[in-house]
């Protein structure tokens, strides 16, 4: 089982306790009725499906009941970091020295 | 009541033997869900009468009410039967200042006691996180089993469980199965 640091809760809980919620970092179109079907098609459905480090939301639905982000290596399943909704994806750098 | 038709209600698991272990459903209680702007918490520490704890985890807890903070903005209050309406009334005095939401859970959960040097054992069964390492005085929302619950460790070996009353058999069932493989040492 995967053990999720939550930061809002700043713990370590088992998966059981959260819900995956899709690619984070996803803006919504500010105006959706000026978009072609096709750019709408985009940013319902494509996603990048990334091999390697992927930024993710979760929530934890059986705790705090917040969302939150979190990169998450798509390999090796291990989390780089997890972080507050709202604030900016982590860069490459910053992962760089968390993974050691 | 509701509370006085569930079938846990009343019943007890004593382990005796080489490791005590003794578990209750608890006497019933109002109980509230509340969700409050944590910006504001005094006013709401002051209608309950109690200071409500300000970071996700903790608890407080005096003279039979106990308050435990489940999310940001999310608290689990528990108060004597008889101090429903109390609470109640100095919440809605705030409402029209200070918006916020405080729910009447009372006849949704069941509450069970689990003490005893091997309750951490008996949890260990069917929670998958580290309880030894959450220190007595702080409490959470968690799945036990399949179930979802609210456990808050009182004290060293005293942990409280608060669980809906449909998961409550389910629980009870659970506890009583390790009950007997802790008697019998498996
Ligand atoms: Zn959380």
């Amino acid at each position: 089982m995967l053990v999720i640091r939550c930061p809002y809760c700043e713990a370590e809980r088992p998966e059981v306790e959260f819900a995956y919620g899709g690619e984070a970092h996803i803006a919504r179109p500010a105006d959706p009725s000026t978009l072609t079907d096709e750019q709408w098609k985009d940013h319902l459905f494509i996603r990048t499906n990334a091999r390697g480090t992927h930024f993710e939301r979760w929530r934890h639905v059986h705790g705090c009941g917040r969302f939150f982000n979190a990169v998450r290596d798509t390999v090796s399943d291990k989390f780089v970091t997890t972080y507050k909704a709202g604030l900016p994806r982590p860069t490459e750098a910053e992962l760089e020295g968390m993974r050691k | 009541m509701l509370h006085e038709f569930h079938s846990p209600v009343g019943r007890e698991i004593a382990v005796g033997k080489a490791i005590p272990l003794r578990i209750r459903t608890v006497d019933d209680c109002a109980r509230f869900s509340l969700r409050f702007d944590p910006a504001r918490l005094a006013e709401a520490s002051k209608a309950f009468g109690l200071a409500l704890p300000a970071k996700i985890g903790d608890v407080a807890a005096s003279s039979g009410r106990l308050a435990v903070q489940l999310g940001p903005d999310e608290w689990h209050l528990l108060a004597p039967l008889a101090e429903q309406g109390g609470v109640e009334r100095a919440f809605a005095e705030l409402y029209s200042a200070t918006p916020h939401s405080l729910v009447d859970v009372s006849h949704r959960e069941v509450g069970i006691e689990v003490e005893g040097t091997a309750a951490l054992l008996a949890l260990r069964s069917a929670i998958a996180f580290d309880i030894e390492a959450m220190p007595a005085g702080m409490g959470c929302r968690t799945i036990f089993d399949k179930a979802q619950i609210v456990l808050v460790r009182e004290t060293e070996e005293r942990f409280r469980i608060e669980v809906w009353r449909s998961f409550a058999d389910h629980v009870w069932g659970i506890l009583q199965a390790t009950s007997r493989e802790i008697e019998l040492d498996i």
